[in-house]
């Protein structure tokens, strides 16, 4: 039997407690009631969640939808619609038991032909991210109604960790079978198994859920209803937190110079944790097909002339931790022997004299352009300060600046030299991090891949390696040498591991309570009296 | 007439086009993970594979028969995007052009009456910053003062969430959260209308015939009313023609601010995200009601001042 099923172990006795956030749990009992009023910015275009894959759609969604699996703060998978699991010792066969008495919002029974219809045709046929997942299955069965079994192409650990309900959101079969899915009016109106029920949805106003009274889980959720309030505007985001209008913000609802303002209000409480899964890294995107950038003392002389301290808090006024290397210290399997590389200027210096890039007469080395991310203020300031510290040494660098529209089409096409991008982790290497790096990523035309063109025979085949192996051991290995490959080739300059703010009123408990924070189902939040 | 409006629409899809990106890898990357087969089944969903003539056929032969288009991102018909939003609009813009005539127009005329006064310059003074105030540091402090200080009036939205019961209260509920919206917007239409009553009336109140009734011993409000007033809207009524044109448009800042479910939000949202149908919809309705205001100010001339009505040759 390989580890992942000690873990499985494990799990079970860490979903019945919540020590993860011991600032949020109190000793009080729950209560029944009370509404909970969330940020939604900005408005999602469905509820969709294969459909548009975006944080506003997950955080109400995730309320109406489940998933088989959920995660806890250290990623290991807990109990959501999939009691239990086991895996075969080939890594080949996974069996999952159902929760038995789950009944969908319209009423009808939930049953494992939802399992294999939702995993096996809706969501590979809408969602990039199960196509991938989810393409190594070979067969899926479901030899009665509380058992689903899928049989693997070949091992590959990583399916555990995209069981979660953004990627693996299952889906009432009797509402979708026979329909254009993209068409099905459930993709506005969703009908769930989860612990709230859909009531109304107010363009450019709210979204309002309901308590779902046959909700599996007895006695539970608490809260009647969460109202999901559409602010757009960062200025009366904060207002409505600090009027106590609405009583939870998430991700990027307030902008981190009002951090210190908010977190004085004595309603609210800060909370940090609630985004292990998704791990967002930051990074300089690099197109090695430019000039110096496909020299890797170049690259590294980048990521010298930066001090990504002075980012973190100055940018992001301390929120986040300086990235080491391609994985997020939140996820799983991060080589803990490794350092981020210091701030080190003079060390930029000498690798760029290194390489014959001598300073002109102006005092430039080299000219490079640098197309910011177009997502706010922010991201601005941080493009404006990473000219600057590359012009002290040498590197002169343009901004191009673009809309976000414009922005991802140049990714895509490689119409680029520098750009700075962000991305989810989704807890297994395999599941996400690896296609920024692998030769058979570079695909033009498609953005969130390996655009910058980095191909390294020895990174791709650790990568298929570890990606098949069933032992956890050899999987540590292998991506502890995959890091410090890249680390050592720098493909690109990582900057932070991101953080953010989440504001929750402090009457409301058990909010944030796993490692999917604020995207998970709130079914044991409640209002203390 | 419809010339002009196939016209417009032909502008407006070579305008959308122009811009660089698609919506197509706009939705792709919201989730920042894409691959291949997402692009190409979207492109084909939306009609984006085939070559741009036939979309501008299609786009310019639907919109004739008043078929709008569903929206990409949402997956919606437009029409029903853009009539949903059509109350709020209209409210937050006719209310607020409202206010702008009439506090414009009256404070421009009394300023006008008391030429070089206190008054007079003190009208001024406040026109002039609230014409160069940036609506949204008005609206930012309007929200300070009434909501977070004084807690008078709501902060953001059109209507409480937990609607009353009554139509009364219904109606009082949604009229103290338009207050604020409509002054932000309002004020610094005010202050341009303030303006140019005063200059117009100013220069009508030399007039000779101004000097006639006087001498005649008409009555002063008299004089105001029928011989200034009447001859001085003028150009009045042609911003009020322009600004008329724009009501549907709505105003992306003040709508974004006061989270008011408008129309200027759903163009501004569509233009970020390339959503062609949504925002060529906006720009056809928006256009075709600019037209229709063009229209009306060149009758309210020949109304006000029959010197501009069109001769019989």
């Amino acid at each position: 039997m390989i580890p992942l099923s000690r873990r499985s172990a494990l799990a079970g006795a860490l979903a019945t407690t919540t020590a993860v956030f011991p600032s949020l749990t109190r000793a009080d009992t729950p209560t029944r009631g009370g509404s909970l009023h969330v940020i939604l910015n900005p408005e999602p275009p469905s509820l969709g969640m294969a459909l548009a894959p975006q944080v506003p759609v997950q955080l109400v969604a995730g309320k109406i939808l489940q998933g088989l699996l959920t995660y806890d703060a250290k990623l290991n998978p807990v109990p959501a619609l999939a009691k239990s699991w086991e895996i075969s010792a080939d890594g080949l066969v996974w069996t999952f038991h159902l929760q038995p008495d789950v009944t969908w919002h319209d009423g009808k029974p939930f049953s494992a032909d939802d399992v294999v219809f939702s995993i096996t045709k809706f969501l590979p046929e809408l969602s990039a991210r199960a196509r991938g997942n989810f393409s190594v299955i070979a067969e899926a069965s479901a030899p009665d109604p509380l058992t689903v079994v899928f049989r693997l192409k070949q091992p590959f650990p990583a399916f555990l960790y995209a069981l979660d309900v953004i990627g693996g959101g299952i889906v009432p079969r009797h509402v979708y079978e026979g329909t254009d899915f993209r068409k099905n009016p459930a993709n506005t109106a969703p009908i769930g198994t989860g612990p709230f029920r859909f009531v109304e949805w107010q363009r450019g106003r709210f979204i309002r859920l309901a308590r779902y009274d046959k909700y599996w889980k007895p006695s539970k959720p608490y809260l009647d209803e969460i109202v999901f309030e559409i602010i757009p505007d960062a200025a009366s985001r904060a207002v409505a937190l600090e009027t106590g209008q609405v009583q939870l913000a998430s991700f990027n609802d307030v902008e981190f110079f009002d951090v210190a303002r908010l977190s004085a209000v004595p309603t609210l409480e800060l909370v940090k944790g609630g985004y292990e899964f998704f791990s967002p890294q930051m990074w300089i995107e690099l197109n090695h097909r430019v000039g110096p950038l496909a020299d890797k003392r170049f690259r590294q002389a980048i990521l010298y002339a930066l001090d990504r301290t002075f980012i973190r808090d100055k940018l992001w006024f301390g929120f986040g931790e300086v990235a080491v290397g391609p994985l997020a210290r939140s996820t799983r399997y991060f080589d803990p022997s490794l350092r981020p590389r210091p701030f080190n200027p003079a060390r930029a210096e000498a690798l760029m004299e290194e390489m014959g890039l001598h300073r002109g007469t102006d005092g430039t080395r080299v000219k490079l352009r640098l197309m910011p991310l177009p997502y706010g203020e922010v991201w601005t300031r941080l493009a404006e300060y990473i000219r600057q510290s590359l012009g002290k040494v040498g590197i002169q660098v343009t901004l191009d600046a673009t809309d976000a529209a414009g922005w991802v089409k140049r990714l895509a096409d490689w119409e680029y030299e520098m750009t700075v991008s962000y991305g989810y982790q989704y807890a297994d290497p395999a599941a996400r991090l690896e296609h920024s790096y692998m030769t058979a990523d570079i695909r033009k035309g498609v953005p969130f891949n390996n655009s910058m063109g980095y191909s390294n025979p020895e990174v791709d085949a650790l990568f298929e390696k570890a990606q098949a192996s069933t032992s956890d051991d050899e999987r540590r290995q292998l991506y502890s040498k995959v890091q410090h490959i890249l680390w050592e080739d720098v493909p690109l300059a990582w900057l932070l591991e991101m953080k953010f703010p989440t504001y929750v009123d402090r009457r409301y408990r058990n909010v944030i309570t796993t490692g999917l924070g604020v995207v998970d189902t709130f079914d044991e939040a409640y209002l203390a009296k | 007439m419809l010339a002009a409006i196939v016209g417009i629409a032909i502008v407006n899809f070579g305008l959308v086009h122009l811009a660089p990106g698609d919506p197509v890898r706009m939705l792709a990357g919201e989730g920042g993970v894409a691959d291949a087969t997402a692009i190409q089944q979207a492109r084909a969903e939306f009609g984006l594979d085939r070559p741009l003539p036939v979309q501008l056929a299609t786009q310019i032969g639907r919109t004739l028969t008043g078929d709008l288009g569903r929206s990409f991102r949402q997956r919606r018909p437009v029409s029903d995007l853009i009539l949903e939003r059509l109350p709020a609009t209209l409210l937050l813009t006719g209310a607020s052009l409202v206010l702008a005539i009439v506090l414009g127009c009256s404070i421009g005329t009394f300023a006008a009456l008391r030429h070089g006064g206190w008054a007079d310059r003190l009208v001024s003074v406040v026109a002039l910053l609230f014409y160069a105030t940036p609506t949204f540091w008005v609206a930012l402090l309007l929200v300070l003062v009434f909501s977070v200080w004084l807690d008078w009036l709501p902060a953001y939205g059109n209507a409480s969430i937990q609607s009353a019961t009554t139509a009364g209260g219904r109606m009082l509920d949604l009229l103290s959260h338009a207050v604020l919206p409509v002054f932000s917007l309002g004020l610094y239409h005010a202050a341009i209308y303030a303006r140019l009553t005063r200059t117009a009336v100013l220069g009508v109140a030399n007039s000779d015939f101004v000097r006639t009734a006087t001498a005649k011993g008409l009555p002063g409000w008299r004089i105001v009313a029928a011989h200034i007033l009447r001859n001085a809207s003028l150009p009045v009524v042609t911003l009020i023609g322009l600004q008329a044109g724009q009501l549907v448009g709505g105003s992306v800042v003040v709508e974004t601010i006061f989270a008011w479910p408008g129309i200027g939000r759903l163009a501004f949202e569509a233009l970020t995200q390339r959503d062609y149908p949504v925002l060529l919809g906006v720009f056809f309705v928006t256009s075709v009601l600019v037209i229709a205001a063009n229209v009306v100010t060149d009758i309210a001339y020949g109304l006000i001042d029959p010197r501009t009505r069109a001769r019989p040759a």
